[in-house]
Parts: structure tokens; C-alpha cells; sequence
């Protein structure tokens, strides 16, 4: 996994609330048993028309949203299933940070496994930003700070513990591995 | 004198293998890890990659529902899987499941069926365990008092190789349900009252538990419905109390404790219960007398109304105009008499006898209205038996209904069970986002009961117009 200290971009707005993970990538996709190839099927249902060309009304098929890492978007983002898929799909496309005011649990558990930034703001920033589509940002996990064009600095909320491994591109699967010695004693507590 | 807990904490602080700190979250240790076709091949994946082992297969249990047929020819292997990715899939499950020595029950087991409902049914399901599983309706298992909860694959990985997870302590909500669901009404509608009450994601970061003299009259079935949509919600989990009914629910289920264990079973499972001074970071209150059957009408699970009702009035919020162009309403329409295309009653959140023997008894003598067609897809395959030897079987087919083998079929159109675009599907599945059942497909969620009454009229209908 590639190391996330800090990265600027244009964002990509997407402003609805309650964007559900059958959105982000519908659930016929999910027939797979490998992680890559899922962010040609991102936002499938919206990104493409029925014939399967792509929707030119939708934002992510707008020119101005080539290469935009950051997507903004409505309140309670990923809410639904528990797909991994999800942001499997949303860094294969390129999206490397996601700002809303509240996402799902599941949805930022996986996300912060997968080198993608769930950044949580308070609705006045998130207004701004819907209204800015295109605005240039930086998320910066150093500071743990968004920061907006005109030297503004939006602190967010991120655990330490999933920054730490962000910052490192490490998985947390070794940490849970150094833990075997409590794990054998629990278990001989419990046998 | 020690701090009141909650059944949340209680349970929680039973699987600390490493506190939370202000640095690091606890290492939980997890009871028992369900495993499906679709959210494992990855962590199997990465496993291999790594040369670890599963650390405990006697606590791992694999299962197919997801993308796997419902058709008998299908599933039983009088013809191939249709669906070549999902055939893949369901193989590769087999091979992982064979080369890490997991148990698996397979397309040819007499016990396979929906994740959610054959865990309770193998009695594996037990009060205070941790369970997990890839899949956000593991909150079901929640009705036995059990944490359960909904993981991503990299975590499947996680409990593979460590049998643990790293999480950090979510807020308690307690949600309190008085007085008693009328005649009619059911589990399924008192938690669609519940997400239109408090929201999508009005349960988010917090665990509930269920509780209140309504809640401690429903059956395990009921309960597990109820518990099954906490994640509409966006809650982690939901619980309720283990009780006489829980036990007797588990009594003699073949991988229950047996004989002298289960007497100490019990014992301690009647200490989980919350101490009756603990507090919750939030509690909630709802009426159960006041609710009425319930269906959506929108494109996720809060946008619910009474089946008697109507769809809110006009308003000036774009989401709402965007749920009502992509169902094909208009403001304040009424909800009763419009007329439906699909009917489906299965998923984890009801496909289980009592389900089955609700709509059943409704449709007897009962012919589906024109041009309807209904899907009637048991939780499993012990469901299924349990329904023939009982005849539903037959009432369904009488009455113009397929009658299916186990899985998750119609619930998330990802195996071949779908509905077409623009077409309104009464389904008694917990999501009725866009495209949930199939690109534009029009999803209603309700109950068994207001499914196979509104099966029969051919348009939604209030199941209490058949009693």
C-alpha cells in the first residue's frame, strides 16, 4: 500500500446524502475474487446509460473531473453494505480522500484499511465545498487538517492508530500478528 | 461496588484481549466468523500471500448464499451455474475452504442456506459470543445478546489469521419499545418504523439494544428481524437481551451446548442482561401500538410510510424529488391500490418459517393477481424441508408463486434472481436502494404478511383487509 501523507487536487462533487455502497459499486460486480479492476464499475448505474456508453451528465464523466483524487460528498457516505469493494472501486478510479460530514462505520473501516481518507467536516465546510466543485485541496495527515484555498485549515478527526499505518503504507494485519502472545493467553484463559 | 454495564459492554468486555488506548484500538477476540462466497476469496487471497494459516477452524463456518442459483437444476447439479463469474466464485470457496480446512457447507448440504439464518438454526448462534462475519446483516445475530457485526474483506482476513479485530468501543443507543404490535402488524414493520423514525444514520457509530416489554413479546424470529436492520439504521450492531425465549429457542440445536454444559450455559447467559442502573449514551423511545404496516416508498429504507398512508406531501429537497422520479410516484400519491409487478418474500431478514407460514396462511385459496409473478426463496435449506413437511410449499405454487431453493436470490440481483427496469418489486428484503434488484428496478420493502396480500390484489395492499 502506498504510503498517504498528503495529497492536493481539484475535488469531484457529488452532492447527495446517503450514498449507499450498491451506488458506489452495484452488487453484480462483486462476482470477483481478486481486489483490482473494480474502478471501471465505480458509480456504474449512475456513470453509465443503459447501452453502456457513458452518462455525460454525471459528474465523474465531466473533463474537468480527469484526475481529481478527492471526491465531496453528501452526508452519511458509504451507508449500506459492507462490500470492501466499495473502496476497492474509489482508489482504482483514483479517489484517494473522501469529504462529507458523517460516513457509515463499515464503509470508514475499510476505507482507512485501503490508503482512502474519510474526512469528516462540519456541514458549513462541506456547503462550501459543494458550492466550490473544482476547488483545489489538500488533505494532509500530518497535520490531520484539510486545507481550502485562502490558507484555511479544517481540522478532522482521524484515529491515530489508522493514521499511523496510513502515513507508514502499512497494513494492520502485522500489528494484530505481534499480538499473538495476549491472543494464546485469552485463548488459554477461555479454552 | 463495580460500575453498571450494559449488555453491549458486558459482552464487549468478555473478548478484551488488549484494551483500547488512546493510541491503539482493543484487540476483540471473535467467538465465531461466518464466511460466504462473495467477501472471502480476497482474504483467503492474502493469506496465502502471507503463508498463514487459519488460526482456528473450529470457530470459522463457510457457507454459499450470495451469488449462488436458486433454481433446483442449478444448485443440485442437473445443469451448470448460469452465471459463469458466480460459478467461479463458488469454487473458489470450496478450494480455499478445502486447502485452509475450514468447514463448508456447499450448494450439495442439506444445511446450507443464507448466512444469517443458519448460524441461529445450527444453534452456533449463542448469547454473549462475538460473531462476525463479511456481510452488514451479521447484526441478525444480535437478537441472541450476541456483538455481532458486519466486517470488510481485509478484516475476514484479520479473524482468518488471528481469530481477532481491532476495534475501537462504539456508544451505546438503547431503544425502548412499550405497549404491543396490533394484530397484523409485525417485526418487520416495527423496525421500519424504527429507521423512519430515527434515520439511515441515526444509529451510526453506536450499537443499540433493543429492549421493552414489545420487544421481549416477539419470538426469535421476530427478534432477529428486528436486529437484522439495525445497519439500515447505520447502526454497528444490534442486541436484545437473552431471555427464556432465546433459550428455548437453542435448547437441543446441534451445535448448542448439550447435556450438563448447557445448564451452565444458561446460568451464565442470565448474567448478560444490562444492569438495571447502566446508562446509554442515547435512548429512544417508540409506541409499538402505534405502528401500523409499513412499506417504503423511496429509494432507502428511513423513506417509510404507514401502508395505509401516503408519500410525503410536496418539498423543496432535491434527494426527495430524485427518490420520487427514480420510483415513478408523485407527492402526497397514495400507497394503497398502486399496482406492483414483482413480489418477493426471502432474505435474511425473512425467510424463515415463521415468515413463510405468515404469508402462507394469508395466500390459501388465494390466486396471484394478473401478470404478477412472486418469488417465495426459504433462508435456507432445513427452512425449506421444514416448509414442505408443513405443505407450504404447495399453497405457494397453488397460488401461482416459484418456489425456490436457499439463498439470497432476489434481495441484491447479483445471482440471477432479478427484477427489471422500472418494474415495482414488493419484497420483504431490508434495501431498497437504487438498482438494489436489478438496474432501475423499483424496490417497496415490507412485511411477509403485506407481500402476499398485495400479491394477491396485483398493487400494495394492508394485509389486515384479509383478516
Amino acid at each position: 500500500m502506498d504510503p498517504f501523507v498528503s495529497i492536493t487536487s481539484s475535488t469531484v462533487v457529488l452532492p447527495r446524502p446517503d450514498v449507499d455502497t450498491d451506488q458506489i459499486i452495484p452488487a453484480r460486480f462483486l462476482r470477483a475474487t481478486d481486489k483490482a479492476g473494480f474502478g471501471k464499475h465505480l458509480f456504474a448505474d449512475w456513470r453509465y446509460l443503459v447501452d453502456g456508453r457513458p452518462n455525460p451528465d454525471f459528474v465523474l464523466n465531466k473533463p474537468e473531473s480527469a484526475g481529481c483524487h478527492v471526491l465531496v460528498a453528501g452526508d452519511n457516505f458509504g451507508c449500506g453494505s459492507s462490500r470492501e469493494h466499495a473502496p476497492w472501486a474509489l482508489t482504482d478510479f483514483g479517489i484517494r480522500a473522501v469529504i462529507s460530514t458523517s460516513f457509515a462505520d463499515i464503509f470508514r473501516s475499510n476505507a482507512l484499511k485501503n490508503g482512502l481518507v474519510p474526512v469528516v467536516v462540519d456541514s458549513g465546510t462541506l456547503q462550501w465545498l459543494i458550492a466550490n466543485p473544482g476547488a483545489k485541496v489538500t488533505v494532509d495527515l500530518t497535520s490531520s487538517t484539510l486545507k481550502l484555498p485562502g490558507d484555511r485549515a479544517v481540522p478532522f478527526p482521524i484515529e491515530p492508530f489508522a493514521r499511523y499505518c496510513l502515513m507508514q503504507g502499512v497494513d494492520q494485519l502485522g500489528y494484530l500478528l505481534s499480538r499473538d502472545a495476549e491472543i494464546t493467553a485469552f485463548e488459554k484463559r477461555h479454552a | 461496588m463495580s460500575t453498571p454495564k450494559t449488555l453491549f459492554q458486558k459482552v464487549w468486555e468478555r473478548h478484551e484481549v488488549v484494551p483500547q488506548t488512546a493510541d491503539t484500538p482493543a484487540v476483540i477476540y471473535i467467538d465465531l466468523h461466518l464466511i460466504h462466497e462473495v467477501t472471502s476469496p480476497q482474504a483467503f487471497s492474502e493469506l496465502r500471500a502471507r503463508g498463514l494459516p487459519v488460526r482456528r477452524v473450529d470457530r470459522t463456518l463457510g457457507t454459499m448464499d450470495h451469488s449462488t442459483p436458486t433454481r433446483t437444476e442449478q444448485v443440485f447439479g442437473g445443469k451448470p451455474i448460469t452465471i459463469e463469474s458466480a460459478a467461479k466464485q463458488v469454487k473458489q470457496l470450496e478450494v480455499n475452504c478445502a486447502e485452509f480446512g475450514v468447514e463448508l457447507l456447499n450448494l450439495a448440504s442439506d444445511i446450507r442456506g443464507i448466512v444469517h439464518v443458519i448460524g441461529p438454526e445450527l444453534g452456533a448462534t449463542q448469547p454473549g459470543k462475538t460473531i462476525v462475519c463479511g456481510d452488514s446483516h451479521t447484526s441478525t445475530h444480535g437478537a441472541f445478546g450476541a456483538l455481532a457485526f458486519g466486517i470488510g474483506s481485509t478484516e475476514v482476513g484479520h479473524v482468518l489469521a488471528t481469530q481477532c479485530l481491532l476495534q475501537s468501543k462504539a456508544k451505546t443507543l438503547a431503544i425502548h419499545v412499550t405497549g404491543s404490535l396490533k394484530p397484523g402488524v409485525t417485526a418487520k414493520d416495527l423496525v421500519l418504523a424504527i429507521i423512519g423514525k430515527i434515520g439511515v444514520g441515526g444509529g451510526t457509530g453506536h450499537v443499540i439494544e433493543f429492549r421493552g416489554p414489545a420487544i421481549r413479546a416477539l419470538n426469535m424470529d421476530e427478534r432477529m428481524t428486528v436486529c437484522n436492520m439495525s445497519i439500515e439504521a447505520g447502526a454497528r450492531a444490534g442486541m436484545i437481551a437473552p431471555d427464556e425465549v432465546t433459550f428455548e429457542y437453542l435448547k437441543g440445536r446441534p451445535r448448542a451446548p448439550q447435556g450438563a454444559d448447557w445448564e451452565k450455559a444458561v446460568a451464565d447467559w442470565r448474567t448478560l442482561a444490562g444492569d438495571d442502573d447502566a446508562t446509554f449514551d442515547r435512548e429512544v423511545t417508540i409506541d409499538a401500538s402505534a405502528v401500523e404496516p409499513m412499506i417504503t416508498w423511496g429509494t432507502h429504507p428511513g423513506m417509510v410510510a404507514p401502508v395505509s398512508g401516503s408519500v410525503p406531501a410536496t418539498s423543496a429537497d432535491p434527494v426527495f424529488d430524485r427518490a420520487l422520479a427514480y420510483m415513478g410516484f408523485s407527492a402526497g400519491q397514495k400507497l394503497s391500490g398502486s399496482p406492483i409487478n414483482v413480489v418477493f418474500i426471502g432474505s435474511c431478514t425473512n425467510s424463515r418459517l415463521s415468515d413463510l407460514r405468515a404469508a402462507a396462511a394469508l395466500l390459501k385459496g388465494h390466486k396471484l393477481a394478473r401478470g404478477v409473478q412472486m418469488l417465495v426463496v426459504p433462508g435456507s435449506q432445513q427452512v425449506k424441508k421444514q416448509a414442505e413437511a408443513e405443505g407450504l410449499d404447495r399453497i405457494f405454487i397453488e397460488a401461482g408463486a416459484e418456489w425456490r431453493e436457499s439463498g439470497c436470490s432476489m434481495c441484491l440481483g447479483m445471482n440471477g434472481d432479478t427484477v427489471d427496469k422500472g418494474n415495482y418489486s414488493l419484497s420483504t428484503s431490508n434495501r431498497n436502494f437504487e438498482g438494489r434488484q436489478g438496474p432501475g428496478a423499483r424496490t417497496l420493502l415490507a412485511s411477509p404478511l403485506t407481500a402476499a396480500a398485495s400479491a394477491v390484489r396485483g398493487a400494495i395492499t394492508d394485509p389486515r383487509e384479509f383478516m
